[in-house]
């Protein structure tokens, strides 16, 4: 079980130098940092100075044993086009991203688990058969075309709800939030809802695959035979243990989730940290890039840890099988 | 004249087979393969001869005209009856437009899938078949590469290429540019499932005959191990398909993939997409039509394709 663990902590760290190497690299090889900072008018001394003081005329093995060391402090230099420390940038978008990704996530599960659950059920009705129509949908449209539907129908011809912004934005210390305002909570429900309806796709097929094979197996059926009603079949022994599986593909796909939030981001011009590494992307400004690349590739490899961890916790035949390699 | 009638005889034969074939069966017998299929290779078929079927040529600044500009389609009031979908802010045909970047999205598309698809193969062929150290380098760079979505490795290589190269040049090898990025972001299912299929291939008699009688390992893996392998293949590539022109798209949209000089699908709805406030809804919305037309039929084919071949370790 330690060992495990300790091994799977060795290979998420691996992970981490591997994506930190490419950030580097990026960061290093990618352009000149220095013009890249200097303005037109700095002198060849000033360029100098810049120079040493960004340690570029060291050994590069020891270069990047310093990135290392400041990417784990979270400093990743100035922006070269905002000419603004990269780590105060992204704290202040952190909140926003974060805020859109939970709230398309609840959306999704609230839609999704009911929809999968129905579709098992009642596998041949007319709306089962308009749920997975839907989903076919959602995985086929693509996810800036949804949001520019969402804003012609509500935003330019209903006038309903406002197309792009955060709203009004409430400061709790250094977190800001848009969910405590009535403005606030009418700008993220179209992002929110384009964001959530990939993911609301996958959990409602997932669901109902889970369902169905959970529906075939003895205890149900010896549940029925005992005379147990539908309802207590299907919510409480069958839902019960296919949520399992669609706890953990969602836990999982939080990464993903706030990498696909770029995309959403820059369709509502949401002031997330998506919205940031667009532009960064198209102004070649590599400090944001490689920040927002080391902080993704951080968020994914926890939570892939933790899942792991998790499943050999709850699940023992893994725990066996882990310690017999 | 007996070289012919064999030869007549093998495509009699090669035909016969075909028929018989299930999948041909369950082709024919399932209306959702029989109509994606027909939408698809509709796609294909006016994106290949669109300068052939588009009413105008959108790059030839001589033929537009800006009183045409912003003209909505032919059904609503003010629509003019050369401009079928209406017309852009600077005059030109929506459905040309339409026509050509069609061919620039598919184009991307085809071609990055089928790099994909040779690397991945290759690389999970490799994989499999020689194992030890080179399998694990290989299947730790996928474990790496997995953990992201392949749009933001797309995304990033589109990055570094941005600040390797001047702006200008650029924008004219954007498309390439665009090609390679898709196409390092999606072998790694290919090359997972060839290295899983090797593994069981590798240990059958054919493989150990041919090893016996001092084939080389090149000659093994590719003459009679690929083709063995190669059923699932397709249906990654097909739904590849799919994923790679909405990742295109995407990207070209976000205003990082292909310039409006050459504009794809993407590019056209990014431009519309400025116009949707004025009510000019037509620009955005036809491109986006004829983007989820591309990508819901060969999604459906896929689909299709995956259940009917059947592999498993999909």
């Amino acid at each position: 079980m330690i060992s495990f663990i300790i091994k799977r902590l060795l290979q998420s760290m691996l992970v981490m130098l591997t994506v930190a190497f490419i950030s580097f690299g990026l960061f290093r090889f990618v352009g000149d940092p220095v013009s890249n900072m200097a303005g037109q008018d700095t002198s060849i001394e000033d360029r100098q100075e810049l120079r040493k003081s960004l340690g570029l005329d060291d050994p590069v093995y020891i270069q990047f044993f310093n990135f290392t060391i400041n990417a784990a402090q979270g400093k990743f230099g100035q922006s070269y086009m905002l000419r603004e420390p990269v780590r105060e940038l992204m704290a202040k978008r952190f909140p926003a991203t974060l805020e859109l990704a939970l709230v398309s996530s609840v959306i999704a599960m609230l839609l999704g688990v009911p929809m999968g659950v129905y579709t098992a059920i009642r596998r041949n009705t007319l709306l089962s058969k308009a749920f997975m129509t839907i989903s076919l949908m959602g995985v086929s449209l693509p996810t800036f075309l949804i949001g520019i539907l969402l804003i012609l129908l509500f935003g330019v011809t209903l006038r309903w709800l406002p197309t792009f912004g955060r709203g009004d934005v409430v400061q709790l210390g250094w977190w800001s939030t848009g969910l405590l305002t009535a403005s606030g909570l009418k700008a993220i429900i179209m992002p929110a809802i384009t964001l959530g309806i990939f993911q609301m796709t996958l959990i409602m097929r997932l669901v109902r695959a889970e369902m169905m094979e959970i529906l075939r197996t003895d205890y149900i059926k010896f549940g029925r035979a005992r005379g147990l009603s539908n309802r207590s079949l299907y919510f409480r022994h069958a839902l019960k243990n296919t949520l399992i599986p669609v706890i953990t593909i969602t836990g999982l796909q939080i990464g993903s989730i706030i990498a696909f939030a770029l995309i959403t981001e820059s369709v509502f011009q949401w002031p997330g940290m998506g919205l940031l590494f667009i532009q960064a992307v198209g102004n070649a400004d590599v400090p944001i890039m490689a920040a927002y690349l080391v902080l993704i590739a951080f968020i994914f490899v926890v939570i892939n840890l933790i899942v792991d961890v998790l499943y050999v916790i709850v699940d023992p035949r893994l725990r066996a099988s882990s310690e017999g390699d | 004249m007996e070289n012919q009638e064999i030869e007549r005889g093998r495509i009699a034969d090669f035909l016969h087979r075909l028929n018989d074939n299930d999948i041909w069966w369950s082709f024919w017998h399932s209306p959702v393969a029989v109509l994606s299929a027909a939408l698809a290779l509709f796609m294909i078929f006016i994106s290949v001869f669109a300068s052939v079927i588009a009413p105008f040529n959108p790059f030839d600044l001589a033929s537009l005209d800006l009183m045409d500009s912003s003209l909505p389609p032919v059904w609503q009031s003010g629509g003019d009856p050369r401009f079928l979908l209406g017309t852009d802010d600077q005059g030109r045909d929506i459905l040309s437009t339409i026509l050509y970047g069609s061919r620039i999205s598919l184009l991307v598309g085809f071609v990055s899938v089928i790099f994909s698809l040779i690397l991945g193969v290759g690389l999970g062929l490799i994989s499999g078949y020689v194992g030890g150290r080179t399998d694990a380098i290989i299947m730790r760079i996928a474990d790496v590469q997995l953990s992201f979505p392949a749009i933001l490795i797309a995304l990033l290589l589109d990055g570094v290429a941005r600040t390797l190269l001047p702006k200008d040049v650029h924008s004219e090898i954007a498309i390439y540019v665009m090609i390679f990025a898709i196409a390092v972001s999606g072998w790694v299912q290919y090359a997972r499932t060839v290295r899983s299929m090797v593994m069981t291939e590798k240990v059958k008699e054919y493989v150990q005959a041919g090893q016996v009688i001092g084939l080389g390992q090149f000659t093994i893996m590719w003459r009679h191990i690929l083709p063995n392998v190669i059923g699932p293949v397709f249906v990654i590539g097909t739904l590849h398909l799919a994923l790679a022109i909405i990742i295109e798209a995407t990207l070209s949209f976000l205003g990082v993939g292909l310039p409006p000089t050459t504009p794809s699908l993407g590019t056209l709805i990014r431009i519309g997409n400025e116009y949707l406030f004025s009510g000019e809804w037509w620009i955005t919305i036809f491109p986006g039509a004829a983007l989820v037309a591309i990508a819901l039929s060969v999604n459906l084919f896929g689909d299709w394709l995956r259940d009917a071949i059947n592999p498993k370790l999909l």
